[in-house]
């Protein structure tokens, strides 16, 4: 407790109690996706109320689990039975969703077209194909909007995002804010002006004059094309990229910083969590996972591993009727747990040296079998819990 | 390794990609310290520039000036704004490159919107460096697998896309340089793990459809060594069993407990792994190799790494 009397959460579950929103992110290959869906598991299993996990790009086994066949963009229920066959009787109701780059895109511009022929040019505009297609930017801004507009119909009590992996940790924050910066800028209306009015204005003659021998007239006026079209939903776009920029920061919403304890992901995550307080986002909680077991670390077991190595021949005297495999298997046995002591102790190290770690910092051990189903979930979700 | 494998440092560009976080960067900077081990001139080129390649070399981050971190490798950082400017001084004798200021913060907003454009750039000033042969080997550090797609597939996209102008001329020698398969090269790199095997079988297929790009070879990163066969595993057993464990214990003068809990770890994580491991085999093509190297029980990254991956990898290649 602090002075004031306010205590900070201390836990997952104190945390997501009092917010409508947590989003997963850090590097990639840590387990980012399981690990929301182990927290939407969870958060269903202990807390109730209606729990989404909308996640990008699931492994198939762990989509199957959740009951997401397939693409597309609808939320689907995890039936009670899931949980049950795991042990568990749910307190709430879980659902699961995935991120469809391309159909989410698609809705967007239904709702801001202006009409129908406009909408009906923009979808069939090779350059918006491409670009909500392909172009892996437009993962971030998407995943973004489809959070804004599953949270305004305000079906869920809670939502966990899995968010996409992005060139760059931070794109995602930053993507609405881009969206509204490109719909708003002068270079756009440079694009767009008349081809004739372009090679008189003294402003945009030299961009055009170069634009043209590179690109050649035809693309840029395909661009242009797919600009005019686009401009007719400036308005619209640029205050839901706003809006959707402010949810970001609203007090409902939380950020879970996932990591592993290897150097390079730790120092992404490190940099991501300065940035998210840098940016006055909330910082909720860092979760770090496949964590090798306590005991590897003990300094004395090493010792003792060391001295087993040395007399192995001594140490399975008369125990086997192979001593000299059994010695050969005890030295493998005491170098193998040398090997993942350099490992652990160095991890170990890695988690001391952590830097502007938020009140709940949660270890999950290292797990030997997979996770793709709901008892896994809720073994690494209970992990994650405490 | 198989024979009839493509000899990686025979090739002159290698895109090396692979899932976040199973070891990409590591597995490039490696192939660079083997081919200058063997007296090449090579150039390292970090695409989604953090440092972290210069770093495996113990260098400051680098620009997009190339510049040397080690004896016989250069390294830049990709820079598309800086390739622009490059483009266009070399192949744009127009006054108007002095003022190329707002110019090249125009292409940067066009290329946010125009697919292809941004990827060009960074495809084109590797081609341009392996077509003028400054260096033996460019080996790229390139973007993870779910976007090396999109850059490999863009001077395609750009054929299609533009009819006209300079870099539609542009297009034809860099589909020349990446269709070659004496060439160019792309290395897949992932781990023995459930979603890295996954996404390499589906880049695998992605890059034979839609790239004209050759997968050269697949690396698996962080094989853990097998610590017993079948055998061994029995005997392995039999030291587990209480009464033989309590002797252990007694004439080791403390718990041998945790010690056989983790060699047990050691196998169960193995076996897991290995599991993986078939099913990637099992879904390449046969005649595609297939290298691993092993996990690394290591403190720390740097050079020392740098040069023990390039061994390793030097061994499966057969040097």
């Amino acid at each position: 407790m602090s002075p004031r009397g306010e205590a900070a959460p201390k836990d997952i579950a104190q945390l997501l109690s009092s917010k409508e929103i947590a989003i997963a992110c850090g590097p990639g290959g840590v387990g980012k996706t399981t690990t929301a869906a182990a927290v939407a598991a969870m958060a269903v299993a202990e807390q109730g109320g209606r729990v989404l996990v909308l996640t990008v790009d699931p492994a198939k086994r762990l989509a199957d689990a959740l009951g997401l066949k397939g693409i597309g963009n609808d939320e689907v229920r995890v039936e009670d039975e899931v949980f049950k066959r795991a042990g568990v009787t749910p307190r709430g109701e879980l659902w699961a969703a995935m991120l469809d780059t391309k159909l989410s895109w698609d809705d967007l511009i239904r709702r801001h077209a202006p009409d129908e022929a406009t909408r009906e040019q923009i979808l069939a505009n090779p350059l918006y194909q491409n670009i909500s297609g392909r172009f892996v930017q437009s993962h971030d801004y998407i995943a973004m909007e489809r959070l804004y507009e599953i949270h305004s119909e305000g079906k869920y009590d809670l939502i966990v995002v899995d968010t996409p992996p992005t060139r760059n940790a931070l794109d995602f924050l930053d993507a609405p804010q881009r969206m509204a910066d490109f719909f708003s800028s002068r270079l756009l209306r440079w694009l767009i002006v008349p081809y004739r009015s372009r090679l008189v204005n003294v402003a945009t003659k030299p961009f055009y004059q170069v634009a043209d021998r590179i690109l050649g007239t035809q693309f840029l006026a395909d661009i242009s094309e797919f600009f005019i079209l686009f401009q007719s939903m400036h308005e619209g776009f640029v205050k839901r990229a706003d809006a959707v920029t402010r949810l970001l920061s609203d007090r409902r919403t939380t950020f879970m910083v996932v990591s592993t304890l290897e150097a390079t992901p730790l120092r992404e995550a490190e940099f991501f969590s300065a940035e998210l307080t840098a940016r006055k986002l909330h910082l909720g909680a860092i979760i770090l996972n496949k964590v090798l077991p306590d005991y590897l670390r003990s300094a004395k077991t090493a010792k003792l591993a060391q001295s087993m190595s040395d007399r192995v021949d001594a140490l399975v005297e008369g125990l086997s009727d192979d001593p000299a495999m059994a010695a050969r298997v005890l030295r493998e046995v005491a170098e193998s747990f040398l090997n993942f002591g350099v490992v652990a102790r160095s991890e170990a190290e890695h988690q001391n040296e952590l830097k502007g770690a938020p009140d709940v910092l949660v270890t999950v051990p290292f797990f030997d079998a997979d996770i793709y189903d709901m008892g896994g979930l809720l073994l690494l979700g209970a992990q994650v819990w405490e | 390794m198989s024979t009839g494998a493509p000899d990686l440092l025979q090739l002159k560009l290698v895109f090396v990609t692979g899932k976040g976080g199973v070891g990409k960067t590591t597995v490039a900077a490696a192939l660079a310290q083997l081919a200058a081990e063997h007296g090449q001139r090579v150039l390292t080129c970090e695409v989604d520039a953090k440092g972290d390649l210069a770093a495996l070399f113990e260098a400051s981050p680098t620009g997009f000036v190339p510049k040397e971190i080690a004896p016989g490798i250069s390294s830049m950082s990709m820079d598309t704004e800086a390739s622009l400017r490059e483009y266009l001084k070399l192949h744009l004798k127009i006054p108007i490159v002095g003022r190329i200021g707002p110019l090249a913060k125009a292409f940067d907003f066009v290329a946010t919107a125009a697919p292809g454009v941004r990827e060009i750039l960074t495809v084109g000033k590797l081609c341009y460096e392996v077509r003028e042969d400054h260096y033996d080997l460019v080996v790229v550090d390139a973007p993870a697998s779910g976007h090396i797609i999109g850059q490999l597939a863009a001077p395609q996209a750009i054929n299609d896309l533009v009819k006209v102008g300079l870099i539609r001329t542009q297009t034809d020698w860099m589909l020349q340089i990446l269709s070659d398969p004496q060439q160019t090269g792309l290395v897949a790199v992932t781990t023995p793990e459930e979603m890295p095997v996954s996404e390499t079988l589906e880049l695998t297929e992605r890059v034979r459809e839609e790239t004209t790009v050759r997968l050269s070879a697949v690396v698996v990163n962080r094989v853990l060594p097998e610590l017993f066969g079948q055998r061994e595993e029995e005997i392995f057993e039999q030291l587990r069993e209480p009464a033989v464990e309590q002797v252990l214990s007694t004439r080791a003068g403390g718990s041998v407990a945790p010690v056989l809990e983790a060699a047990r770890l050691a196998v169960t994580m193995r076996r897991t792994r290995a599991e993986h491991l078939q099913r990637l085999q099992a879904g390449l093509p046969a005649d595609l190799p297939v290298l691993l190297l092993p996990y690394l029980f290591t403190r720390s990254h740097g050079v020392r790494t740098t040069k023990q991956v390039a061994q390793s990898l030097g061994e499966e290649l057969g040097y």
